[in-house]
């Protein structure tokens, strides 16, 4: 009978991305209320050294799956390493980060098992040796909560979501035979981002700009730049080509829970609400006193972004 | 070069959606049906790529008589032919079931190519794309932003966190849309009307030989139990100030020392 939490982590030049760390310790929360034990695995290549981390966020075990042909990621060889994995392990629940990574991998591996999947889970709660979730659809318009058939189920975590926490357990670790099998695809080349530039997805604090800011983001890069922050945009500001496809933030952008989302100039469309609304703190600064934005806010400002930003620098300034 | 472009309905994004009475579907009354927005890049590309290479470009989905909007809106931008797969049976299938249903349909149509979007943004399940992927045996790129055909061979352009993954596989593969790919073209008044004459083959379950118990609402494994709306904010709190700075240094004042996230 499938039993245990199993969480398949992710790295990229050998450090562990964040959500695997939320992925870990949300994996051991559930483990903990089911009674069972908490197995990580890890896959890339020259990556024993990294593996010893997850133990202190709760991994009883470790697994490792080192080899040459897993140092770039491809569908092919992770979906089939990981299939065989769970196969022979049989855990009931399998956790992962929902990250692009995560949204290639996850339903695959879900389809290659014939078992049930869910993307983006907000909540995870323990329920009759498994897992009942709640994730939105709709772009966050709604949540659902959800029950999956089949065995495991396939909870990928929403980045940003889940608490970090530290449990520290045995974490020993175990190599796995890699096989492969069959790798059609090729990774030619990965090209990161020049600069310190933090992602949407991952940001703990957001600062965005809708067609208010008319194109012009100085003022959002410097105050962005100061909270550490990265920069959204609204549709509009994308379809004029302000700013680039990436940097949108909406029902058919980036969806996105930062603890802090700054809105400036920006309306509040459905379609960009439904990509923010899971942020712990909203702010808008918006001239319009009427903007439907500030119905989803919890703090306003009802005036000119281009004489309040910048004295919010000042003031950030001061508290810094 | 033959094209099977996966397509779905799904309300508009700007479409106010509310529960409807049996707690676990919305209600559908008063919604606008659109092209997944995503699946627009998929039918611009497929078709840019046939004409650059020549063959066809097949629009492929499951759903009910008013799915049949969509098909033509894609056959309007230039598609050559449609396939619907309506059958009561298959309603209120999981991605999962749906991926089942496109890949038996894709047993009777010719492709070298598989161009779907990264995922609805109904459930929002990234789910069908992948399982269709693996249903075929073939490789899968997703949120693509770039590719180029050369040699049997294809080569996306894959957008990641902070970055890009460019990777290569031989065809056919099936691929994932993502913004950025193309600007998605409007259907032109001939467009619309060549479109009316264009083939829309509609098929049933039994007719692609998919067993009509393994599928549908009964035979999900992703169980919706309830939908509830996102938890209400409260009030919001309007600063208040004379000038800017005032206002600036009471946001800042509440944000870092209330709400501690500055």
């Amino acid at each position: 009978m499938a039993q245990g939490v199993l969480v398949i982590t992710e790295q990229r030049d050998n450090a562990f991305r964040k959500v695997s760390y939320e992925a870990v310790s949300e994996g051991r929360r559930v483990a903990d209320e089911l009674g069972t034990d908490v197995t990580a695995v890890v896959l890339g290549s020259g990556i024993e050294g990294i593996a010893g981390e997850l133990g202190k966020y709760g991994a009883d075990k470790v697994l490792v799956a080192d080899d040459g042909i897993l140092s770039d990621y491809t569908t092919d060889a992770y979906t089939n390493v990981l299939a065989e994995v769970i196969k022979s392990r049989e855990p009931k629940v399998v956790f992962l980060g929902a990250s692009v990574q995560g949204k290639d991998l996850a339903p695959r591996l879900a389809a290659r098992l014939d078992t049930g999947m869910a993307m983006d889970c907000v909540v995870v709660k323990a329920e009759d040796g498994g897992v009942v979730v709640t994730r939105p659809m709709f772009g966050g318009k709604v949540l659902a909560d959800i029950e999956l058939e089949g065995d495991p189920q396939i909870v990928a975590v929403r980045p940003n979501v889940m608490s970090i926490t530290e449990n520290a357990k045995d974490g020993s670790i175990e190599k796995i035979d890699v096989q492969a099998g069959e790798v059609k695809t090729t990774v030619l080349e990965t090209k990161i981002e020049a600069g310190d530039k933090i992602e949407l997805t991952e940001a703990d604090i957001i600062v965005s700009g809708g067609r208010g800011t008319e194109g012009k983001f100085e003022v959002i890069e410097e105050l962005a730049g100061l909270l550490n922050a990265a920069v959204g945009a609204s549709r509009t500001v994308v379809d004029e080509g302000w700013r680039s496809h990436g940097d949108q933030v909406g029902q058919t952008g980036k969806i996105v829970s930062p603890n802090l989302y700054i809105a400036c100039g920006i309306s509040g469309a459905i379609q960009h609400i439904a990509g923010m609304s899971t942020s712990k703190f909203i702010v808008a600064i918006n001239k319009d006193a009427d903007a439907p934005i500030f119905s989803k806010a919890d703090f306003g400002i009802a005036a000119d972004l281009f004489e309040v930003v910048p004295a919010m620098v000042q003031e950030v300034k001061k508290i810094q | 070069m033959d094209i099977v472009v996966l397509v779905k309905q799904v309300p508009d994004t700007e479409a106010l959606i509310q529960i409807a009475g049996d707690g676990v579907s919305i209600k559908t009354d008063n919604i606008k049906w659109v092209m997944n927005p995503y699946d627009e890049f998929a039918v611009e590309e497929a078709l840019q790529i046939r004409d650059a290479n020549e063959g066809t470009v097949t629009i492929l989905t499951m759903g009910t008589d008013k799915a049949v909007e969509t098909i033509r809106t894609a056959l309007a931008m230039g598609a050559d032919q449609g396939v619907l797969i309506n059958d009561p049976a298959a309603e209120g299938s999981d991605g999962l079931a749906v991926a089942k249903i496109l890949a038996a349909a894709l047993k009777d149509i010719p492709y070298d190519l598989i161009i779907a979007g990264q995922r609805g943004v109904d459930d929002d399940g990234y789910q069908v794309g992948a399982a269709v992927a693996e249903y075929m045996g073939i490789p899968q790129a997703s949120l693509v932003i770039k590719e180029e055909i050369s040699d049997g061979k294809i080569k996306c352009d894959c957008s990641i966190e902070g970055g890009t993954v460019v990777t290569e596989a031989p065809l056919p593969v099936l691929f994932t849309t993502q913004r950025g790919l193309n600007e998605p073209r409007y259907a032109s008044l001939p467009g619309i009307m060549k479109a009316k004459k264009k083939p829309l083959d509609q098929k049933t379950l039994a007719d692609i030989g998919i067993d009509p118990s393994t599928v549908g609402l009964a035979n999900r494994k992703v169980k919706i139990k309830a939908l509830n709306p996102p938890p209400e904010r409260k009030a919001v709190k309007m600063i208040e100030g004379e000038t800017p700075e005032e206002l600036a240094a009471a946001l800042i004042k509440v944000l870092h020392e209330e709400a501690k996230v500055v």
